[in-house]
């Protein structure tokens, strides 16, 4: 008879290479704080990470507290209005985002996913999170130095990063720079594991085209953000020396406050081209790994494989390319040959299609599917809506002639945060409630997650959609307050403004209840069982609940099939797990209807 | 699949990377996990010198001041004559030689030849020494002449800038392998390799393979040093 499923063999090749050195933990010290197991990391990277995004998003409730009644609150002024501005960015974009989906989401599902026992070199992996840990110590000193945290905004641009005037150009740009130089370092050792781990670990039976596509999100991720750090770091470097050591790399010949800055013949471009060669891939390294959540969420819970998984795995590869040359699309306003805006608009159009065909595909996997609304599908099809919409936009600010006008203004600022900041947050919430039982042995609680699906979701729309508007009427993104401008900002400005703040304390309020949740549900959550969702992936097939040291028991498993065989015609159940054989497949009865 | 090669006779060419890349477990046969790591950091490193001589060249282009010519500061008086390039024609051949002495190195370690790769290590780890001691030389000369980060006395303030920034960061590349060659001559001449004796940081098993890793990053620094003469001292 035919082998039930797609892609599925009954023939794993022979072992190849030697059991993976384990590192085994004898004391309190070596299991939970110098863990060298990438289970523990993730989960320390995890936390870490979302303690500093709350931090962040109080960041983001000052400012809205400022815009939505301006001069109510004597806490806020100017400069510290730009403190906040520029550390919610940057803790949002780099030290929230990056560092859960890859050091977290990383270290917890690859070794699960591809079959494998732990990273190939747990004691580096180890050491990057300790190395991540302490970048955000010092970036949390920041707060502490005199004149606080840089004001640059979280694009830091020279000059005006490095001159007079700028809140926290004494200490807050240095520690800034220190920071982000250990968080690459610390990244980098992590990044080398993610990548060779898939690449050299995978178990018997698993090829690259049998894995889920959450790891080839990951995958690409990982080396689009090895190869585009290191723009970053060489970046932070020269500023670092600009500030210290009286160089000129950034800094042209300039008249500050009446005085002539000790610099000469520097580029503030350079730094902007070097930025954005890292600030551009960054998005992708975002949302890559976002995409592939996304998918294999999509899958589980509408019963149905994903709809075309090589075109989803070629479009991945394809936007992590085309990522790396589209970064001049963030500097069409910063006074560049009109040829280069030309061509770097039609690379950024060109992204559009391998998006198109991701989004196309995962509204075709939910066409005819058995759709469940549980709690991670909710978030991963408000990922889709949010994602749609923030691409629209983008279609507007990637063309030359329209992005001019909207350049600086609210509408930037909705356009990224649809696509880059709630969108990617809605897969963290759908990952979370998807993996959360595998990770526990607990189910996180339903209405309270209903209530904090809606909140967030309609809450988001409320948040940024207006500022679509706001950027029309051309309010310019950044400032403090409109002072003398003000008449020529009309009053319904300051009706929607107080509107997305309210709509931003509500959203707020709801992560509140999803803390809570997260905390609560670790102790009093439903029993979860090993594979709540009818799973196919590995992860779900461990021996343990959480799984436990070197993840799978005495014997690794082996893989016969593809992860996405649900609802294959023929078969009892509607999903068969990856490491089932063609032969132990249980059919379903003469004559009864399929479920 | 069922079908597929044995493991062990893997097509040649063009087909054999295809089918390593569409195989299951190791997508590199028989590299273990150390050296595609440090290929996947040279990558990574590539990136890094890359942009450090992109932006070399970008903040050349853009400063309004004449360039300093390089035959002129980098000369050296010797006997009353001005040889230009002559300390850095050496330090250049020390570098490359060190490649050679590292290459023989990794060779006699296949070998099991514990004492000559032990040797050769340390003999690498030396020229990368008096390589790094010849670049403080260097420095100090350029020092003495008036070159500062932020200026100089021929012409761009970012000739200094660059170089320093730029010399160093790969001063620091060999130091760190220096560092790096002389534990692993500790290890070498213990015979941790041959007994697969854990490391004292990492915990893992001692294994030939890891000369042959620092030789991937020795290569690597000495790679970068061609690029960063030809950048700096003959453009």
């Amino acid at each position: 008879m035919a082998e039930l499923g797609h892609d599925a063999t009954s023939y794993a090749p022979p072992r190849e290479q030697p059991e993976m050195e384990l590192p085994h933990s004898h004391s309190f010290w070596t299991t939970y704080v110098f863990s060298q197991d990438a289970k523990t990391i993730a989960i320390q990277y995890s936390v870490t990470a979302i303690s500093v995004g709350l931090l962040a998003m109080v960041l983001s409730l000052m400012i809205r507290l400022q815009l939505g009644f301006p001069n109510n609150f004597s806490l806020i002024d100017p400069s510290n209005y730009l403190q906040y501005v520029t550390m919610h960015g940057m803790i949002m974009v780099v030290y929230l985002l990056t560092a859960l989906f890859l050091g977290g989401f990383g270290n917890y599902f690859i070794p699960l996913m591809i079959g494998a026992r732990d990273m190939a070199f747990p004691w580096l992996n180890m050491l990057s999170f300790w190395f991540y840990f302490v970048s955000v110590l010092v970036l949390m000193a920041s707060f502490f130095v005199p004149g606080g945290p840089t004001g640059a905004g979280w694009t830091l641009y020279p000059p005006q990063l490095i001159s007079e005037g700028t809140p926290g150009i004494h200490g807050g740009v240095l520690v800034m720079m220190i920071s982000l130089g250990i968080f690459i370092a610390g990244f980098t050792m992590g990044g080398l594991n993610y990548i060779v781990t898939i690449l050299q670990y995978r178990t018997r039976g698993m090829t690259l085209m049998r894995m889920p596509l959450t790891i080839w999100g990951i995958f690409l991720a990982t080396m689009l953000a090895l190869l585009a750090f290191p723009a970053l770091l060489v970046a932070a470097l020269m500023v670092l020396l600009d500030h210290l050591a009286g160089t000129s790399f950034f800094m042209p010949a300039m008249f500050s406050m009446g005085e002539q800055l000790p610099h000469e013949g520097g580029s503030p471009l350079l730094f902007q081209h070097l930025f954005w060669f890292f600030g551009h891939p960054e998005v992708y390294i975002v949302a890559l790994p976002a995409f592939g959540v996304v998918s294999d969420i999509l899958a589980t819970h509408a019963r149905r494989n994903i709809f075309g998984y090589r075109m989803m795995v070629w479009a991945l590869v394809a936007i992590g390319g085309l990522s790396f040359v589209v970064w001049a699309h963030h500097m069409y306003v910063s006074g560049m040959n009109p040829y280069f805006g030309f061509l770097f608009a039609t690379t950024t159009l060109i992204i559009a299609v391998p998006t198109a065909i991701k989004v196309y595909n995962w509204v075709l996997t939910l066409w005819h599917g058995n759709i469940r609304l549980e709690l991670p599908m909710l978030f991963a099809i408000g990922f889709i809506f949010t994602f749609i919409n923030g691409g629209m936009s983008g279609l507007f600010l990637g063309n030359v002639t329209v992005d001019v006008p909207l350049a600086d203004t609210y509408f930037v600022v909705g356009h990224f945060h649809m696509v880059m900041a709630v969108a990617p947050v809605m897969t963290i919430y759908a990952a979370i409630y998807h993996w959360y039982p595998k990770i526990t042995g607990r189910m996180l609680h339903e209405g309270m997650g209903k209530v904090h699906f809606w909140v967030t979701f309609l809450g988001t729309y409320a948040l940024f959609y207006p500022m679509h508007y706001l950027g029309l009427a051309g309010v310019p993104r950044r400032y403090f307050a409109y002072g003398e401008s003000s008449p020529f900002i009309g009053e319904s400005v300051e009706t929607l403004n107080a509107f997305i703040t309210v709509a931003a304390i509500i959203v707020a309020a709801a992560q509140l209840l999803f803390i809570y949740n997260l905390i609560r549900s670790r102790k009093h959550g439903k029993e979860a069982g090993p594979n709540p969702w009818n799973a196919t992936t590995l992860e779900w097939q461990t021996e343990h609940t959480p799984p436990t040291h070197g993840n799978f028991g005495k014997e690794l498993p082996v893989v016969y099939r593809w992860p996405y065989d649900y609802s294959v015609p023929g078969a009892k159940y509607d999903f068969i797990p990856q490491n089932v054989p063609p032969e132990e497949v249980e059919m379903a009865d003469e004559g009864a209807v399929r479920t | 699949m069922a079908e597929s090669a044995s493991p062990g006779t893997p097509p040649p060419g063009f087909t054999g990377i295809i089918s390593d890349w569409s195989s299951d477990q190791t997508t590199f046969k028989g590299a273990g996990w150390g050296k595609p790591m440090m290929w996947l950091f040279i990558l990574s490193d590539i990136f890094i010198f890359g942009v450090f001589l992109l932006g070399y060249m970008s903040a050349r282009l853009a400063t309004p001041d004449p360039w300093p010519d390089a035959g002129e500061v980098f000369a050296l008086t010797m006997f009353g004559v001005q040889i230009p390039l002559l300390l850095i024609a050496i330090m250049t051949f020390i570098l490359i030689s060190s490649s050679g002495t590292m290459a023989l190195a990794v060779k006699y370690g296949y070998e099991r030849n514990r004492k000559v790769c032990g040797r050769l290590i340390l003999a690498t780890a030396a020229l990368g020494a008096v390589f790094v001691g010849m670049q403080a030389f260097e420095w100090t000369i350029l020092i003495m002449d008036g070159v500062r980060p932020w200026g100089n006395p021929w012409g761009s303030a970012q000739f200094g800038a660059t170089f320093f920034l730029i010399t160093g960061f790969h001063g620091t590349h060999v130091t760190i392998g220096v560092i790096a060659l002389l534990y692993m001559y500790r290890k070498v001449m213990r015979g941790d390799l041959d007994e697969g004796r854990p490391g004292a940081v990492t915990g893992r098993k001692g294994r030939w393979e890891m000369v042959e890793i620092l030789g991937l990053y020795w290569h690597f620094v000495d790679l970068v040093w061609v690029f960063i003469f030809a950048f700096f001292y003959l453009w």
